[in-house]
């Protein structure tokens, strides 16, 4: 066991944990963050994906003594008001069916959209082609994120 | 099998009614409070005007959260935006939760929910009408007030609350007419949606109950294996790790926290006796099917007589069918939070059929009923998985073990190795056709484990394996469908569609078979030989105007007729009807294949007679995602067997559809005013036949094993 202290959502936590303690169960079960979810815990259907310094990581294969200081962003923290055109283009849209992977989905799409704010049809199968969806939510995640792209431009002046 | 599960299903004969119990409603009132009215157990209205609804079917991501609320919210004439919903648990203020799946929600409690509405309706009016003196005649009901126009006063319903409490239910309200509706019938979007994206949605997973503990499961890998020993001693060292105890699944480790329980096992030694399934695998299972095949099974279907008329064909074709063992592979993993304590028994769980999960928590804590209390959780994807009763039972046994709060948390490898899977299937089928191109025999003889026997319900062993099999909907003189029972260790379970995920496949591919040998373009075939009157078809009628429709309009909306397609692409078109929820489907698959290129589907049209439309947009999302579904079925998913064992444990070798992969979905719905019927998962049948008579259409190639891709369309 050791001490990590963590920056997540601009709030410093500081928990008891052994070196290989996957961030998942960090935020689930200490910080008792429980929006990033379990999936699979091999890092292969994106259900857990976080933020660490604004890239988009697969929290159950990230051990948390390789997170040092970098920034943590959560579902609960991409926006104070849960406003990230994001959120709200998948409210528009009604993506969700079940919903147990789309804060994986939005936060992998919000990771997309600092990097590239008017993604193609291509960047979009690029960075979502490997976060799965068992509802089969495929069609509508593509229009939200080209809907949340068009909407960011529209606010900015 | 314990008595009370099967009393519980004795009542039911046949799978369809094991998904249409109906919702009990009477007797659910709670004790009205001063100021709040719940004039049934599932709804209340509350003094500040909010509408509060507790669904009493299990959400999965098909929508009944918001269509049940939808239909109880349309009666009441409330105002949609002050609507909040909830789950039921099995307290009896609730009544019957029933099972949540066969696509049964809709069908099943549709009027019942409109009526509770109703009777809330017409007690507000009434208490209109008493605070004003006037006749109830005279006052309407409109988002969520109560209005006098002769006088043009109003009341909220809030402000009513308190008088409607005191009155008595009608016995028979009036229901309205469609043509007033104001909030069936239009697009709504997910009630629980903001909780969604704001990962504010609790599932069970996210539970955190006081001195709670995660328990993480060793399972013996063969179906049927017990432990034989076991060594914790390494197991106890990992920090956080409480204890390690035998469980009547296997070998549990309770960890302070999810991560101390799956570390502890990794460190945990069991020794199996894995018994006799351990010589089983997917080649020997292969071989008791064919071998099954060369006897006679249970004739499901027959007219005419097919072996007579056989030898007159001019035409004869034969072809053999296969579909695979399937993983349901839910996004949230099994979970359950069971707190057993002396007297009293409460349970958290994603479930789809708490009644069906009871007789094992009886057995388990040798408590009553009546002493437990199943919350149903929002689940993380369902697709029949979620009824089996084993991911509860964990729960349960492993808080009585250490007499504390438990969450039993899977793993993916749990997961996709201790499912009830989806029935592999064999099927051979040989037809005729007469001098004119005309079907004049047909023979299918096919089998499969028996869901309905491997789960000792009280039901033929054949009333889970037939839907799209000895229904067929074609007109064809001689008919005969025979089903032959060989059941496996191998669980099985319902899965998305249950029989329809693989039987239309064989029989709707083996129709287009029949119409290009017949040299007739597979639409006209289908169309111009359907029965010309609805038939009887065991509880059901089949229609086949309503048959007709939707292929018609699929292929129109697809061009079948008039839009040419590029070279290297094919269009492939099926259709289903799914009886049991009263849905007709028919799907146009456009596909480019081409030996060494893998399979594209670029586009699919679909076309939807689920009769009244409760939520267009909800209808369109479950198209869409029964085509996602079955999309990975037909291209990928397969679970296959060496040693006793589930080869798969990740979703790296169980690969599932991903967004790159998902093609256009244009989804066109019927207009109709017959009863609503279910939506989630009739867009699944006619996906695989769509694709794979699309597939020949572009090659020449006909597929005839689930997952499609052959080693030579394979991409090198």
């Amino acid at each position: 066991m050791a001490e990590y202290t963590l920056s997540v959502n601009g709030q410093s936590h500081t928990v008891e944990a052994s070196p290989d303690m996957p961030l998942l169960w960090v935020l689930r079960d200490r910080i008792k963050l429980t929006g990033t979810k379990f999936g699979c815990g091999q890092g292969l259907c994106g259900a857990c994906t976080v933020h660490l310094g604004g890239e988009a990581v697969r929290s159950c294969v990230t051990p948390v003594s390789d997170v040092g200081t970098k920034r943590i962003t959560t579902i609960e923290g991409l926006d104070p008001h849960s406003a990230h055109p994001l959120q709200k283009a998948w409210i528009e849209v009604d993506v969700a069916q079940c919903g147990y992977c789309q804060t994986g989905q939005i936060m992998t799409a919000a990771a997309l959209l600092a990097r590239h704010p008017k993604p193609t049809d291509r960047d979009i199968d690029q960075a979502m082609g490997e976060n799965v969806c068992r509802c089969g939510t495929y069609l509508r995640i593509r229009e939200a994120i080209h809907r949340a792209a068009g909407q960011r431009k529209e606010v900015a002046p | 099998m314990s008595t009370t599960r099967r009393d519980f299903l004795k009542t039911t004969g046949a799978l369809t009614l094991a998904f249409a119990l109906p919702v009990r409603l009477k007797g659910a009132a709670a004790q009205p409070t001063e100021s709040a009215f719940q004039p049934s157990g599932m709804l209340r209205i509350d003094p500040d005007g909010s509408v509060t609804i507790w669904a009493t079917r299990t959400e999965m991501g098909q929508g009944v959260r918001t269509s049940m609320a939808m239909a109880i919210a349309e009666e009441l004439e409330a105002d949609w935006s002050r609507v909040k919903i909830l789950q039921a648990s099995t307290a009896p203020r609730f009544g019957d939760l029933g099972v949540t799946g066969g696509s049964q929600t809709t069908l099943s409690t549709t009027q019942a929910l409109r009526k509770v509405g109703a009777q809330a309706r017409e007690m507000l009016l009434q208490a209109g009408a008493d605070t004003w003196g006037v006749a109830k005649s005279e006052c309407l009901a409109r988002g969520g007030h109560i209005q006098h126009p002769p006088t043009k006063r109003s009341l909220a319903y809030g402000e009513l609350a308190a008088r409607a409490g005191k009155l008595t239910p009608p016995p028979e309200p009036p229901l309205k007419a469609p043509k007033d509706f104001r909030i069936l019938g239009k697009d709504a979007r997910r009630l629980d949606g903001p909780d969604i994206v704001a990962g504010k949605a609790q599932f069970t997973t996210d539970l955190h109950l006081p001195g709670m503990l995660v328990a993480s499961i060793e399972r013996c890998p063969v179906f049927g294996g017990k432990v034989k020993s076991f060594d914790a001693s390494a197991a106890r060292k990992v920090p956080g790790v409480k204890q390690v105890l035998e469980v009547p699944s296997g070998v549990a480790v309770f960890g302070e926290d999810t991560w101390a329980a799956f570390a502890g096992r990794e460190a945990l030694k069991v020794q199996w006796d894995e018994g006799p399934a351990a010589k089983m695998d997917s080649a020997s299972i292969r071989r008791q099917y064919e071998e099954r095949l060369k006897t006679p099974g249970k004739v499901v279907r027959q007219a005419g007589d097919a072996a007579q008329a056989l030898p007159k064909a001019a035409k004869r074709i034969k072809a053999t069918y296969d579909a695979p063992f399937l993983a349901h592979a839910t996004m949230e993993p099994m979970v359950a939070v069971a707190d057993v304590k002396p007297g009293r028994c409460m349970i958290w769980a994603p479930t789809q059929a708490p009644g069906m999960a009871l007789p094992a928590v009886e057995q388990i804590t040798g408590l009553k009923a009546d002493q437990i209390e199943i919350q149903v959780m929002l689940a993380g994807g369902g697709f029949g998985r979620r009824a089996m009763a084993d991911f509860i039972a964990d729960a349960v046994a492993c808080s009585k073990a250490v007499g504390a709060p438990v969450k039993v948390q899977w793993t993916r490898p749990d997961d996709f190795r201790h499912d009830g899977y989806r029935p592999a299937t064999l099927h051979e089928l040989e037809a005729g056709l007469d001098a004119q191109g005309r079907p004049l025999a047909w023979m299918h003889r096919f089998v499969g484990p028996s869901i309905a026997a491997s789960n000792h319900f009280p039901w033929p062993p054949e009333a889970t394996e037939l839907a799209g099999a000895a229904d067929l909907a074609y007109d064809i003189p001689n008919l005969h469908v025979e089903w032959g029972q060989s059941d496996t260790p191998v669980p099985i379970w319902f899965w998305r569609a249950v029989p329809a995920s693989f039987n239309p496949f064989v029989t709707e591919c083996f129709l287009d078979e029949l119409a290009h040998a017949a040299g007739k373009d597979p639409l006209a075939f289908r169309l111009a030989h359907l029965p010309k009157a609805p038939l009887k078809l065991g509880q059901h009628t089949f229609d086949p105007a309503r048959y007709r429709a939707v292929l018609e309009l699929a292929a129109a909306k697809a061009g079948w007729r008039t839009r040419k397609l590029p070279k290297g692409r094919g269009r492939g078109i099926a259709a289903h009807a799914y009886l049991d929820c009263g849905t007709y489907v028919a799907q146009v698959a456009e596909v480019e294949a081409k030996a060494g290129g893998g399979i594209r589907v670029h586009r699919v049209v679909c076309a939807v007679d689920c009769g009244m439309t409760l939520n267009p947009g909800n209808v369109k999302a479950q198209m869409e995602g029964g085509i996602a579904f079955g999309l990975s079925a037909a291209l990928y998913d397969e679970i296959t067997l060496k040693d006793g064992r589930v080869t798969a444990d990740s979703f790296s070798d169980h690969p599932i559809l991903l967004l790159p992969s998902m093609p256009k979905v244009e989804v066109h719905i019927v207009p109709s005013e017959l009863p609503p019927g279910g939506v989630g998962e009739p867009g699944l049948p006619p996906l695989a036949p769509a694709v794979a008579n699309a597939v020949f259409a572009a090659t020449g190639m006909r597929l005839r094993s689930l997952p499609l891709l052959p080693p030579a369309l394979r991409k090198a």
